[in-house]
């Protein structure tokens, strides 16, 4: 039978179809909602291809294996989401500091503690900032469709073995549990195994991968040589998408979800006539500072749209320097700003009172 | 060990001749303590890597505890992994690599506390590694606490009146519990205290690795073993204590071997030919399909088109939302499909938003400007009516709503008896293709230029071939339903 390269898939699917079409060899995981669907969809389809479904007895055990199959040379991915990557954390921390390229994938639920399983968008914090012990930190990439859950998987992927680094795709329940089409890319070959790698076949066996350095000097430079790192990453690997930015007196800003309720709000709005802007970051660290910074030039003020207490609005203030002001339009508990709300809130910062 | 054979006793080959890897100036001797067992364990390994030739495929995973720099030496690759994660490490290995030989080295802590479930899991689903488990019966690098394994009334840092059953409770005995597991192959007991029980040891350590190179399953031996320093004790009184009182409770032995009667476990290469691949991940073609730049005509399509769908739970909301999601699809629309879930579905009631649109679509979310609303039950129509946008259309279930309901001017009212057309039919749970016949045949006589009008039956099976892929007797079913409910919907609008 004759095959298309398009498909409805939900996120939740289509980051298992982006992985395994990355030429991703082994998942690891540990279901929990609304993360499940990502290993049903790996559990039917790594199988089919002869490569590794493996459901791990706890998330603690699941990161770990990715840090063997990783090490071992191989493209190796995890799934959770919450609470489940914060049992993952120490591990995520060992891997930022072996060095271990590999990607996890967090589908935000309610919290904190066992929370909800509505959409949120709470472990910004702890997922941007590093989340385990230490000083380090990880790229985020933040998906707000289907098509991007795909094709993310690959971007991902490549910047882990870039930088050498645990990438994270990081986004709400909605887009997690929404389908949408999606246009499948072309299969990429298995990629060959890195030379700092333990692959017998092609890797000096005299390699070695550990995380202690028993001298103070010599952990100090392993910090150093990371943070030169995440300086270059940040330099080089700023993602946003923008709309109807250019002439925007009001810039709203959110990831996820929450930029699809964004979008459609500036549209609204640009047909009242009212100059409103929209920043989506996608890429959470790096932090897009260069497109705040630049919207600030001409923006008297900022809107961030989230699903948390208040957690990006700090990289906001931060990239601007403080030197506008940035309001928080925020829901939790499984709640999702509408449309209507944003440009109600738009309305009023650009028109005055209610 | 077999007669006439000769121990070397030299260096063993699988160590490195300087241990480069250790950093400061020392570089010849180990950093373990005197009258350790760890020396001698090591030697064992190395020696049998060295032997069996297998050095350039071995990993050796160190754990958290005094061995955590057991990569210093042995001419292998090495991996340090988080405190107790071995097991978990060691399966991400072995299956990433079939070919790959891996052994595990864990201490007490780290293999009987902190990592016991990562470690008894991975026996039990017999991963084809060898786990080499040291248990002094108290924790050294931390600095001499109690270990799962310490005996009763062992006094160490922070058991300082010595071990309790009814404070701490009994130690773990480790080999018997694997013993007791289907999968593993071999499970063994030894320790280090004299000459006799070195050999043994070796023994089993060549046992282990051996059934690992021929990919038999899972292996475990572990090594009762001294901490003079930790047990504040000296060498003889090491000894002695190992021989007798851990050697009481940890009997030595042999706890299941089956390494004569098990196969070889073969895997299955993993698939990157492209082909292949695509074959397996890319979706059947299904129907006759249109090209990628075809576009329906229709005026109503030149806009962003925003539908909802609520009902019952089991009244196939859901499905028909993915319905109307496939055909836009097929007819190159972007779609998006966003179900109610969480509580609200427990409530009974289930629904679902669909929006199909040329462009981009921002939210997905449908909580207002509703074009196009399908309703199947009265709770559901008090709830959304409202959303229902100034030009919208609202279908509803008559055989569920008696009361037609007051609609605003400009907005548009059609409603069929469809659950009672489905159950008529004989299947109640065709009631959305009941749905999609009525919807189907309100476009057709209102909104859809002639050639959609006649592209609308060709597309509604091809999408309900699409969702219920592989079932035709459901695609059958549906696509029956779905023309009975076209023709009803017909009759009423021409009455």
């Amino acid at each position: 039978m004759e095959y298309t390269n398009k498909m409805l898939l939900k996120g939740n699917e289509a980051v298992v179809f982006g992985a395994l079409l990355a030429g991703c060899d082994c998942y690891f995981g540990y279901p929990i909602t609304p993360a499940s669907e990502i290993a049903h969809t790996a559990a039917e389809y790594f199988p089919k291809l002869n490569r590794v479904f493996l459901q791990a007895e706890c998330e603690t055990a699941a990161i770990n294996m990715v840090l063997g199959a990783v090490s071992a040379g191989r493209r190796a991915m995890t799934a959770s989401s919450g609470l489940g990557i914060s049992l993952k954390q120490e591990g995520v921390s060992y891997l930022a500091t072996m060095e271990l390229p590999c990607v996890i994938v967090d589908i935000m639920r309610g919290g904190p503690g066992l929370g909800n399983i509505a959409p949120e968008q709470s472990d910004y914090n702890q997922v941007v900032k590093g989340g385990g012990h230490g000083g380090y930190k990880v790229i985020v990439l933040a998906p707000s469709s289907a098509q991007e859950m795909c094709d993310f998987a690959t971007l991902a992927f490549d910047l882990a073995d870039k930088y050498r680094t645990p990438v994270y795709i990081l986004t709400d329940g909605v887009i997690g549990q929404m389908l949408e089409s999606v246009t499948l890319p072309a299969p990429l070959p298995r990629r060959e195994s890195p030379e700092w790698a333990l692959d017998y076949k092609v890797c000096n066996t005299t390699n070695y991968i550990t995380s202690i350095y028993m001298e103070n000097d010599d952990l100090e430079g392993l910090n150093h040589r990371l943070n030169d790192r995440y300086a270059e990453i940040q330099r080089n690997e700023q993602r946003a998408d923008t709309y109807m930015l250019d002439d925007a007196e009001l810039v709203v800003a959110g990831f996820g979800i929450c930029g699809r309720v964004i979008r459609t709000a500036v549209e609204q709005l640009r047909k009242e006539g009212l100059k409103v802007g929209m920043i989506r970051p996608v890429t959470l660290f790096p932090f897009p500072q260069d497109a705040f910074r630049k919207a600030a030039e001409h923006a008297r003020e900022f809107v961030s749209v989230e699903m948390n207490n208040g957690q990006m609005i700090d990289d906001i203030r931060l990239a601007i320097e403080c030197r506008k002001p940035v309001s928080l339009l925020n829901r939790m508990g499984g709640n999702i700003p509408t449309v209507e709300e944003v440009a109600a809130r738009c309305r009023r910062i650009l028109k005055g009172g209610e | 060990m077999i007669m006439g054979e000769r121990v070397k006793l030299t260096r063993p080959e699988g160590f490195f001749e300087t241990f480069d890897r250790r950093p400061g100036a020392v570089k010849k001797n180990m950093h373990y303590c005197p009258g350790c067992g760890h020396g001698i364990l090591h030697k064992l390994i190395a020696e049998a890597l060295a032997d069996f030739g297998i050095l350039d495929r071995t990993t050796l995973i160190s754990p958290v505890g005094c061995s955590v720099f057991a990569y210093y030496y042995f001419d292998c690759f090495g991996v340090q992994v988080p405190h107790g994660r071995s097991a978990a490490a060691a399966t991400g290995l072995v299956r990433a690599n079939r070919g790959s030989v891996v052994i595990g080295y864990q201490g007490d802590g780290d293999l009987a506390a902190i990592g016991f479930n990562n470690f008894i899991q991975a026996a039990n689903r017999g991963e084809n590694y060898c786990v080499f488990f040291v248990n002094n019966a108290i924790y050294g690098m931390t600095g001499g606490q109690m270990a799962p394994t310490s005996l009763i009334g062992q006094k160490t840092t922070t058991s300082p009146y010595g071990r309790s059953e009814i404070n701490e409770g009994y130690p773990l005995k480790v080999s018997e519990m694997v013993a007791q597991l289907q999968a593993p192959v071999y499970v063994e007991r030894v320790s280090l205290t004299s000459t006799r029980n070195i050999m043994k040891a070796r023994q089993a350590v060549r046992k282990a690795i051996k059934n690992n190179i021929e990919k038999k399953g899972f292996s475990l031996v572990e090594v009762l073993s001294g901490c003079p320093v930790n047990l504040k004790m000296n060498t003889k009184q090491m000894d002695e204590f190992i021989d007798t009182r851990m050697t009481d409770y940890f009997p030595l032995g042999v706890y299941k071997d089956e390494s004569a009667e098990r196969q070889t476990i073969t895997y299955p290469t993993p698939v990157f030919d492209a082909e292949k691949v695509r074959e397996a991940l890319y979706p059947d073609k299904i129907g006759e399909g249109v090209a990628d730049d075809y576009r329906c005509g229709s005026a109503i399509f030149d806009r962003e088109l925003r539908i909802k769908i609520a009902g019952f739970g089991g009244q196939g909301v859901l499905s028909l939302g993915l319905i109307l999601a496939a055909m836009g699809k097929q007819r190159n629309f972007n779609v998006s499909w966003l179900p109610s879930y969480g509580p609200e579905m427990r409530g009974g009631t289930a629904n679902c938003a669909i929006i199909v649109n040329r462009g981009t679509i921002g939210s997905p979310i449908v909580d207002s400007n509703c074009d196009l609303l399908l309703i199947l039950n009265k709770p559901s129509l008090e709830k959304y009516l409202p959303e229902l946008g100034e030009n919208g259309v609202l279908f509803y279930d008559s055989s569920t709503i008696e009361e037609a309901p007051a609609v605003k001017p400009g907005q548009m009212l059609f409603d069929l008896n469809a659950s009672d057309i489905a159950e008529a039919f004989g299947n109640l749970k065709c009631a959305n293709a009941v749905v999609l016949g009525a919807l189907s045949a309100i476009l057709k006589a209102r909104f859809l230029d002639e050639r959609d009008a006649a592209d609308i039956d060709q597309l509604v099976p091809d999408a309900l071939r699409e969702c219920f892929h592989g079932k035709e007797k459901i695609v059958n079913m549906n696509i029956e339903a779905y023309r009975l409910g076209q023709q009803k919907m017909s009759e009423k609008l021409t009455d």
